[in-house]
Formats: structure tokens, sequence, C-alpha cells
């Protein structure tokens, strides 16, 4: 597990703040600005990043995040050019990163070499869109010799049986997925939300993150008021898409910490 | 000595397949997984899929003695006619199949995937019969190439939806019927067309579709074939004629789309030329980049058009079970005109793949019998090939 994520749930909920941690792809608008789009959402409150490494078949992600990789990939964002990005990143924000991929470019580079690089890099930790925790054993052990964390997803539709197989695998964190679809905005706040927060407090304390679907400041105040920490991914990929920054960084951070006004 | 009992547990054969889906649909896959184990252990739901392939889709299939041919190949070939199914292609044996399963899980609505087009009208006519609403998502390039199938769809009363991320072909149209589902999980059933995708369906569609092999067994009688040879895309067809033959001496061969050529890089041709990799839930041999995107295949075929293939195939390639060969878009279209002209049948450019190779190694096989699944017919492709021949790219 890896310490920096430890250390920023264990603070977050002592001070009874969660954690706002936006997703955004490597390589948005443009290869050269995309350093900046995470230092300004450093600057508006993030505490953690979701980088997004963009992959040729994202088959979880909903339209904003497919037009997103297809144009990260256009411009020449790599596998290997998103893990330098997300470790420089780490560095100039001081916030912990937490790269996005789909397995495929995992398992190409082999799951030890990965984590080796990623562990150089000063990445604090992996979601793997793909890889349900009976997949993930081999890729999260490789992971933790290196130090670095690994999500695992929980789902509406996942049962209590899982539920506690996931959190016996002991994941830095449990994404738990806010919505059934692929990722993208939603009109209102899933009806999931509550349930399956409840569900997965009521087998363990691992950390919850709500993602998917969370789309306005007043959906991912919801979600804070009930989780240890909120993903907001499509909303601010798209205003990065059509106006080259996000606009609404500072309004999302002030809604997951409660100092919306 | 293959070993028939694969996949095991986790959805494996050997080290490939599997389960790489989003958590959102593992309770689906699982529940599916049970579903059909269930109904293919009750005789009742065997037997409704028995009458449904014998009254409804116009089963068996004969098995052909290609006089011309085998005179003009001097090869002795037989062609097992899954053309003259139903809807003119093998991919009703397993619409059939998981159409009866989805009714029998509840699911009012299924969603497909279609590359050519055969496995879309497929569905969409399983849809109609059984009385289920029907979704297809097709790639806008394939909607170009394979408009009669698009027409069909719609007459049997199924909406096609065109898919314009990527190529607009079928790996595409697979991502985003799993997207679909992925969202409509709790009332739509996902009937993948071929032995690809997260495990059970490779397991699932090789049962519905050995019925050709297992029909073929019985209708050779005597006769002992040398060779039995199917064209691969995804791999259904092949896997259907070649399942119920493992364990004889048999030389089993798939033939993949090798496209504008190998040396080219456009090809479709994922076991003969690609790696092992992860794409659309299972890992297989596919084509990919050394930093693991997956690239575009490309063929003269939508349906061989297609950067990886089902799980079970890699397996046989590694053990040595099958093996895997390919021909080009031009050696294919070769074999569309000869086998028009010689034997009346007009094959899909897909099953043309197979014919392509029997013509290519014609000198190696003299004297040999050989079986071809003649996977579907190619009324579809014609305007394709119409217009092809004044290509002087091809």
């Amino acid at each position: 597990m890896s310490t920096a994520l430890a250390s920023m749930f264990a603070t977050a909920r002592h001070a009874g703040r969660p954690v706002f941690m936006p997703f955004m792809t490597a390589g948005i608008p443009d290869q050269d600005s995309s350093p900046a789009v995470f230092e300004q959402l450093a600057a508006d409150g993030a505490d953690a990043f979701e980088l997004g490494i963009p992959y040729s078949d994202p088959l979880m992600d909903g339209p904003v995040i497919q037009a997103a990789s297809a144009r990260a990939l256009d411009g020449g964002m790599t596998f290997l050019g998103g893990l330098e990005l997300a470790g420089r990143v780490a560095g100039s924000t001081g916030k912990p990163v937490i790269v996005m991929t789909y397995v495929n470019p995992i398992l190409q580079a082999g799951p030890d070499a990965f984590a080796a690089e990623a562990a150089a890099l000063g990445i604090a930790g992996v979601i793997i869109a793909d890889v349900p925790f009976e997949e993930s054993a081999d890729i999260q052990a490789a992971l933790a010799g290196h130090g670095i964390g690994m999500a695992l997803f929980a789902a509406p539709t996942t049962d209590e049986q899982r539920l506690r197989a996931i959190a016996e695998a002991q994941p830095s964190f449990i994404y738990a997925v806010a919505d059934l679809g692929v990722t993208g905005r939603r009109q209102e706040t899933s009806r999931h939300l509550e349930g399956l927060v409840r569900r997965i407090r009521a087998v363990t304390s691992v950390p919850i993150v709500l993602g998917v679907g969370i789309s306005t400041p007043a959906q991912a105040e919801t979600a804070a008021a009930i989780a240890d920490g909120v993903i907001v991914g499509s909303a601010l990929v798209a205003e990065v898409l059509e106006e080259g920054a996000p606009r609404s960084g500072a309004a999302f951070a002030a809604a997951v910490h409660g100092t919306a006004r | 000595m293959s070993d028939t009992s694969f996949p095991d547990a986790t959805g494996r054969f050997g080290p490939f397949g599997g389960r790489y889906a989003p958590e959102t649909l593992m309770a689906a896959l699982a529940e599916l997984e049970a579903a059909f184990r269930q109904a293919w252990a009750d005789p009742v739901f065997v037997s409704e899929y028995h009458r449904w392939l014998r009254e409804f889709v116009g089963r068996p299939s004969p098995l052909y003695e290609a006089v011309g041919l085998s005179e003009a190949l001097g090869i002795r070939i037989l062609l097992k006619r899954e053309d003259l199914n139903h809807t003119g292609a093998h991919k009703i044996n397993n619409t059939v199949g998981q159409g009866l399963l989805a009714k029998r899980m509840g699911k009012p609505r299924i969603i497909a995937e279609t590359g050519a087009g055969q496995h879309g009208v497929a569905s969409a006519t399983a849809a109609a019969a059984l009385d289920l609403e029907c979704a297809v998502y097709m790639g806008a390039k394939d909607m170009e190439r394979q408009g009669l199938n698009v027409v069909r769809m719609q007459l049997l009363g199924t909406e096609v939806i065109p898919v314009t991320s990527g190529a607009g072909t079928l790996k595409d149209a697979v991502s985003e019927a799993m997207r679909d589902w992925v969202g409509s999980v709790a009332s739509t059933h996902y009937v993948i067309g071929s032995v690809v995708g997260p495990h059970p369906f490779p397991l699932m569609v090789r049962e519905f579709q050995k019925i050709i092999g297992e029909e073929l067994s019985e209708q050779l009688g005597d006769v002992k074939p040398d060779v039995i040879v199917a064209c691969v895309g995804g791999g259904s067809n092949a896997m259907g004629i070649f399942y119920p033959f493992l364990d004889s001496d048999i030389d089993l061969v798939g033939v993949e789309a090798a496209g504008k050529g190998i040396e080219t890089g456009k090809h479709g041709a994922s076991l003969g030329h690609g790696t092992p990799g992860v794409l659309h839930g299972a890992r297989t041999y596919m084509l990919q980049d050394d930093q693991g995107q997956v690239h575009e295949a490309h063929s003269i075929s939508a349906g061989l058009d297609y950067p990886g293939v089902g799980p079970e195939h890699a397996y046989f390639q590694d053990a040595g079970l099958a093996r895997y060969e390919s021909v080009t878009d031009r050696e294919a279209v070769e074999a569309f005109h000869l086998l028009s002209r010689i034997e009346g049948i007009i094959p899909a450019l897909e099953t043309a793949h197979a014919i392509a190779w029997l013509q290519r190694e014609a000198p190696a096989l003299a004297g040999k019998t050989v079986v071809v699944n003649l996977s579907g017919r190619g009324d579809k492709d014609v305007q394709e090939v119409v217009g092809l021949s004044s290509d002087p790219g091809l």
C-alpha cells in the first residue's frame, strides 16, 4: 500500500475533509499545455490527481473521455509519455498522482517493469479500468513491491460477497462507481450513491472514493457528504477540450471540501 | 492430446481468455455464466434450441461434394454449406441460442455488434422471431460497405446505431456495444457474435456453434478428410467446425486476412502476426504496438477486419492443435470469382479466404480430401466486389 495515499486518506478522515481528486487525460489540450492543466487544478484545491493515460480502446469511457484520448494520441501522447507526465505533475504539485490506464499496456511492459518505472517517477497509485479483483493479484503484488497503491472498483451491481472479497484484497481505496454506465456527465445524482457507500462501509473501513457520473458541484457535494473522496472527470475534461483549461476546478474543490457558500 | 475441458473456472484456455471487464459487468457475466451452464444442462432448453435450428434455421446444413472445384484444383473438396442457413451464414446458430437464453433470463432487450452485418442480421432475425427488442452497433465504414445488411436489419425492426469512433469497423462496434451494456445490463443481454470477449462468451459461442462440426462428423460417415479449413476473424465458424475434431488427426487450418499483404502492416492476421495481449475482455493474440495500443486491422472483408481473435484459437495455436495461415484481399477476391463461376455458389468474402488458401496450396494438397466450412453466402459483397474490379490498389 502506498504510504502517500494512506497518509492522504488518514489526514482527510481525521480532518473530516474529503479528498478532491479530479480526473484529467494526459496530453490535452495538447502536450505542451497539459502540465499547466494539472497545476491549475492543484491551485484550485485538488488533493490528488487521477491522471488518465490515453488508450486506443477506452471501453469504460464515454464520449468526452474517448474524444480526449483520441486527441491526446493524435497529438503524440503515448503510454510512457503519460507516465512521465504523471511523474512531472507529482513533482511540480507535490500531490499524489494516481494513473488510470487499461490493462494491456501494463501487460506489454510487464507488471514488474511497469511498477519499477512508475515508482522511479514518483507515481502514488494505479487504477486499471478493465481489471476486476479476480484478475488483479499479480499486478497488485508487483505494484506493492515498489510501494505503489492500487484501487479496486465496486459498482451498484457488486453484491456483498464480492464486496468482501474486494475489501480483503486490501486496495489503497475503493473506487465506487456511482452510476451504471460509462464515464460521462449525468443530469441527476445517481440513486445508487448512498446505498452503495452504505454497503461498502458495512464490510470494510478502506477509503471510498466516488466517481463516474459526478458532473456538477451540487452532485459533488452530495457525494462528498458520504465518501472519503470524489472524482470528477468528464465535466472538467470537456472544459479543457472546449476552452483549453478547466474552468470549474475551484467550484468542484469547494463543493467537495464543504467550503462552498 | 487436447484438453477439451477448457475453459477452466477462471475462463482460461491455458494462458488465454479470462475476464478483463469493468466491475459494473462482473455481476452480469457471472449471472450469464450460471444461466448458460444451467440451460445447457437442461434437456428442455437444448431440445428447444435444436427445434429452432431445425425448423427456423433449416439445419442440418448439407455437406456438398464440390465436383467442379475438386477437378479444377486436383483436391477432393467437400463444402459444409452454412451459407444455406436462414439469413445466409453460420451466425444464426449462435443468435438463436443466445436469444433463447436472453428470454430464459428474463431480459427483454438484446444488443449486438456487427462487422459484415451477418451477425447483426442474425441477431435482428432472432430478436424478431423471439419477440425481443434489438439494437445493433455497426461501424460507419462497415455500414457503407454493407448497405444491404443495414436495410435488412431495419426491416426486421432493429435499430442500427452507427459507430464513428476509431476506424468505424468491427473493433469499435464491439467497444460501443460493451459501453451500452455497462449502462443497460439490468434489462439487456449482449449477444456477442464470435468466440471473443470476457468469459463466458468464448465458451458459450463455441457451444452454440459446435453443431457445425457435430453434423459434419455424422455426414462424413466413412469418409476421412485430411484437412478441415475455415476462415478466421473472431473465429466462430472455425471454432464451430474444429471443436468436435480436436482429438482427430485431421489437419485443422484457420485462414486469416492478410489484407493488402502482411509486409504492409495492413492486415487482420492476429494469430499469425500478432502478439499476446488483452482485447475486449480476454487475453489473446492481437495486433498492437510495443506500448500496448491496439492497431487497426485491415481486410477487404468486414468480418475479418478485427485486430483480435478468440482466446481458444490462441490456445489451439500455441498447443499445436490447429494452424493458422493467411491470404490477401486479392487472393480472396480471385477465389470469390472462382467459386461463383465453377460451383454456382457466391461465397461471402470472409469465406472466400478459405477457398483462396485451397487454391494457393492446391499442389501440396493434391489427391487429399478437404472439408471447407462455407460459412456464408456473398450476396452482401456483390456490390463491393463489382466496385473493386476497377481498383488498381487491390
